[in-house]
């Protein structure tokens, strides 16, 4: 028997220990090189970019991809705000258009851990610090508005203050400024509804369950022409110029973030950007604004 | 056995006790334990050892197990999680009832009830037939839809409905399969009795069939805890939702371990009270030792 | 009290019951006896009503209780049944048991059911056992706690289907000390049985089925010591060679 108890006692120290080694902090993170310096023009020369696949550019959005930011569901079609944009860095960057490949890849899945299936991701999402812990951002290419849709001649179309707004019953898409804007600064007495995305939000509105909804300005201007029949943009919220904006996400430590905010930079300086947001997103001008 | 004509009191002897074979028994219990003991935290310990050595593991530690977000993200999960219980309280009950109704409708003989048995039928393929998720969003879209005058288009209460719809549906067949179980021997000695059909039913085969099938019937409470988070397409805020809205904020998953969790504890004492239930029936009703 | 008149019983295609004629009078013991099959618990089912039969009547004082559409819960009332595998309801205790046709048939209420309930058990010796459920009893006791049950319903009449059958030998006796107190205070009692020593002791008449009809009945010293026909003869020699008579 006594050989035996030994035995046992020995293995419990060993795995003991094993539990004490596991249980200390680990401190091989993984790192990724960081460019040092400005880059010269030719770092972002097409065969030396990192990419997913080598030669061609891979760009995630989600599914369905929205009016005005894309068309027919189709990022491919080049048509689209965001599906504009994102062509336009492609160009830039000497891709070709058969060089650019699309995937979908949900929101939920863009800030996920691990190795990205995607060079970089366009999904009109708004730059946040917190977020920037996490993901890297190009700089951003468009400040983004909040607006209030709602249904003519109904409780919401009302509105005329903020304060008038908080009695309301609202709802947003997760993960949008529009809800933090909601939940931040209207806050509502009721609490507001939140959405897997926005055709909850509008069948919502539809259906009488909510007042009004809360989207950005584009979108406001899409739902109010074009998807619901008798709705109106009923106000937009004050935004200070820069204070929101839409920017790519790209995995932390990408170094093409440098080359892709050269090539925002051209697209800015031949008015590109302007363009393409006066063709599909419309201006804010004639929207009246909340106080 | 007599001595001298008289009848005398013969010592009984007492359990044959062994000190030795008693001392080697307790000596092998408690090498057992300690066996059992070191066997199970040599196992996660090397689990434990394997995940953390993993290339990728301070970015998944971070991302889903992070302590800050932990504490930041819990205070609002766990109000949303209050949502869930509220459903499931209103929900568990209506559901046990409706589906008790489905069950008995199910088992009429006479001729004249004949659509109440057909009703019951299609209830039950219909109800099961369609995905939760589906009814969940035909009701809470669809039915406020309809506009009808006199009731209520809330999200959550729509919800709620189509939940207990499609959970009767199941457990209508674990009741049918309880009450088939019951030997149609209690039912004739029942109305041997001069009991009649009804209280048959309702004192003799239901307390029985009930009593059989409260393990599936945990399986599907259990169940449904989980699918009340379902509601949150329509609009609620519930606790996965607000994990996501915490989420897409953050670019954090911790959130969601946080919502694992309130589920985990509301299960877990489920199961033990239910455990409970059944082990008290079987030492009050079954004879002899529980093998 | 009890008529059988030209009763058929057929399952799908198979008769079993080919035109029983048995009387049962006010204070009589009726055995009924014959091999497996011949029909002997079918028939007891009939008269309870838990079978229709196919043809024939049922009466009890006269009315015809078998009639199609007659309602069957007021005869049930009336006629005690007890069977061979008991039946008692395992979710209940013996005093449950007991209490649940009286209380909610009878109406009586919970202290006066439990009050006769008590006594019937104290009879029978099963007083220290009316907290228990019916897992943990013995089968005598078992059965014995069915017949209480039934009597609790203070029954016109008692039907007893093969009831020691399913007992061990040991417990046969408890169960047959029943039946004949039950006799001696009156009862009118329709048995089918296998125990033929018992059915001597016991019944005023004996009854032998064979084959879907009563072949032959009589006082018991006659049917079971000098039987007139061969294959109750024969029925009889194979029972004394089993060893149960």
């Amino acid at each position: 028997m006594r050989p035996r108890h030994h035995r046992t006692a020995a293995a419990a120290l060993a795995c003991g220990a094993l539990l004490l080694a596991a249980c200390g902090t680990d401190d091989g993170a993984t790192t990724t090189p960081t460019s040092s310096g400005s880059p010269a023009a030719d770092d972002c020369a097409k065969d030396k970019l990192r990419l997913v696949t080598p030669g061609v550019l891979t760009i995630g959005t989600d599914k369905p991809a929205y009016p005005p930011y894309f068309v027919d569901d189709d990022p491919s079609n080049g048509k689209g705000f965001e599906s504009g944009v994102a062509y336009g860095v492609a160009e830039r960057l000497a891709f070709t258009k058969d060089q650019v490949k699309w995937v979908v890849v949900p929101f939920n899945s863009s800030y996920a851990p691990g190795k990205k299936n995607f060079d970089f991701d366009i999904n009109q999402i708004s730059i946040t610090p917190e977020r920037q812990k996490v993901v890297d951002f190009s700089k951003g290419y468009y400040d983004v508005s909040q607006a209030v849709v709602a249904l003519k001649g109904s409780k919401g179309a009302a509105a005329k203050t903020l304060a008038d707004l908080k009695g309301l019953k609202l709802g947003a898409q997760v993960g949008t400024t529009s809800l933090k804007y909601l939940q931040d600064v209207v806050q509502p007495t009721t609490k507001a509804s939140v959405f897997d995305d926005t055709n909850g939000a509008k069948q919502s509105l539809q259906n009488g369950q909510l007042d009004a909804i809360v989207v950005d300005l584009p979108t406001a201007f899409y739902v109010t022409a074009a998807e619901i029949d008798n709705s109106v943009i009923v106000g937009q919220f004050p935004a200070e110029a820069g204070s929101e904006q839409f920017g790519l996400l790209f995995e932390k430590g990408n170094p093409l973030v440098t080359c892709v905010n050269l090539a925002l930079d051209e697209l800015i300086a031949a008015k590109r950007l302007q363009a393409l947001a006066d063709e599909y997103l419309g201006s804010g001008a004639g929207v009246p604004t909340f106080r | 056995m007599t001595v001298g004509g008289a009848p005398v009191a013969v010592p009984v002897a007492g359990p044959v006790v062994d000190a030795g074979r008693r001392a080697y028994l307790r000596r092998r219990a408690r090498r057992d334990v300690l066996v059992a003991t070191v066997s199970t935290l040599a196992f996660f310990a090397a689990v434990g050892w394997a995940v953390t050595r993993t290339p990728g593991w301070p970015r998944v530690q971070e991302t889903f197990f992070s302590g800050a977000d932990f504490r930041v993200s819990a205070p609002d999960v766990a109000r949303a999680f209050w949502l869930n219980v509220r459903i499931f309280l209103v929900a568990e009950p209506a559901i046990l009832v409706l589906a008790l109704v489905v069950a008995l409708l199910r088992g009429l003989q006479a001729p004249i009830l004949l659509p109440l048995r057909v009703v019951s039928a299609v209830f039950t393929d219909v109800f099961r037939g369609i995905p939760t998720l589906l009814l969940v969003y035909l009701f809470g879209f669809g039915i406020p839809a309809l506009r009808i005058s006199g009731l209520t288009t809330s999200a959550l209460v729509w919800g709620t409905v189509a939940l207990v719809l499609s959970y009767s549906a199941y457990v209508a067949e674990v009741y049918r399969a309880g009450i088939d179980s019951v030997h149609p021997s209690q039912r004739a000695a029942a109305r041997s009795l001069g009991l009649t059909g009804l209280q048959t039913t309702r004192y003799v085969v239901l307390p029985q069939a009930i009593r059989r099938v409260v393990p599936p019937l945990l399986n599907d409470f259990v169940s449904l805890q989980k699918d009340t988070a379902l509601v949150a397409v329509l609009g609620p805020i519930e606790a996965l939702r607000q994990a996501g809205i915490y989420a897409s904020f953050n670019f954090n998953y911790t959130s969601y371990i946080v919502a694992a969790l309130l589920f985990i504890g509301l299960t877990i004492p489920l199961a033990r009270f239910t455990d409970w239930l059944l082990a008290r029936q079987r030492r009050r009703q079954a004879a002899g030792a529980v093998v | 009290m009890l008529e059988i008149a030209g009763v058929h019983k057929a399952f799908g295609p198979v008769p079993v019951l080919r035109g029983i004629d048995l009387q049962v009078d006010t204070h009589e013991v009726v055995a009924v006896i014959g091999p497996s099959g011949c029909g002997k618990s079918t028939l007891l089912r009939c008269v309870n009503l838990l079978e229709p039969i196919d043809a024939g009547a049922i009466r009890l004082d006269g009315v015809d209780v078998s009639a199609p559409g007659a309602p069957a819960d007021p005869v049930r009332r009336r006629v005690g049944i007890v069977f061979q595998s008991f039946n008692l309801f395992p979710h209940m205790t013996v005093l449950g048991n007991v209490t649940l046709a009286p209380r909610k048939v009878l109406g009586q209420s919970v202290d006066q059911a439990r009050h006769s309930a008590r006594a019937l058990l104290d009879r029978f010796g099963l007083a220290d056992r009316a907290g228990e459920y019916p897992d943990r009893l013995s089968g005598g006791q078992q059965q014995r706690v069915a017949i209480v049950r039934a009597l609790a319903m203070e029954p016109d009449i008692m039907l007893f289907d093969e009831v020691t059958s399913a007992l061990d030998p040991e417990l046969v006796g408890e169960v047959l000390d029943v039946v004949r107190e039950l006799k001696d205070a009156g009862l009118t009692m329709l048995l089918a049985t296998h125990e033929m020593a018992f059915a001597r002791d016991v019944a005023t008449r004996v009854a032998f089925l064979d084959a879907g009809v009563v072949l032959e009945e009589g006082p018991p010293e006659q049917v079971l010591g000098e039987p007139r026909e061969p294959r109750t003869r024969q029925f009889l020699q194979r029972v004394v060679a089993s060893g149960r008579l």
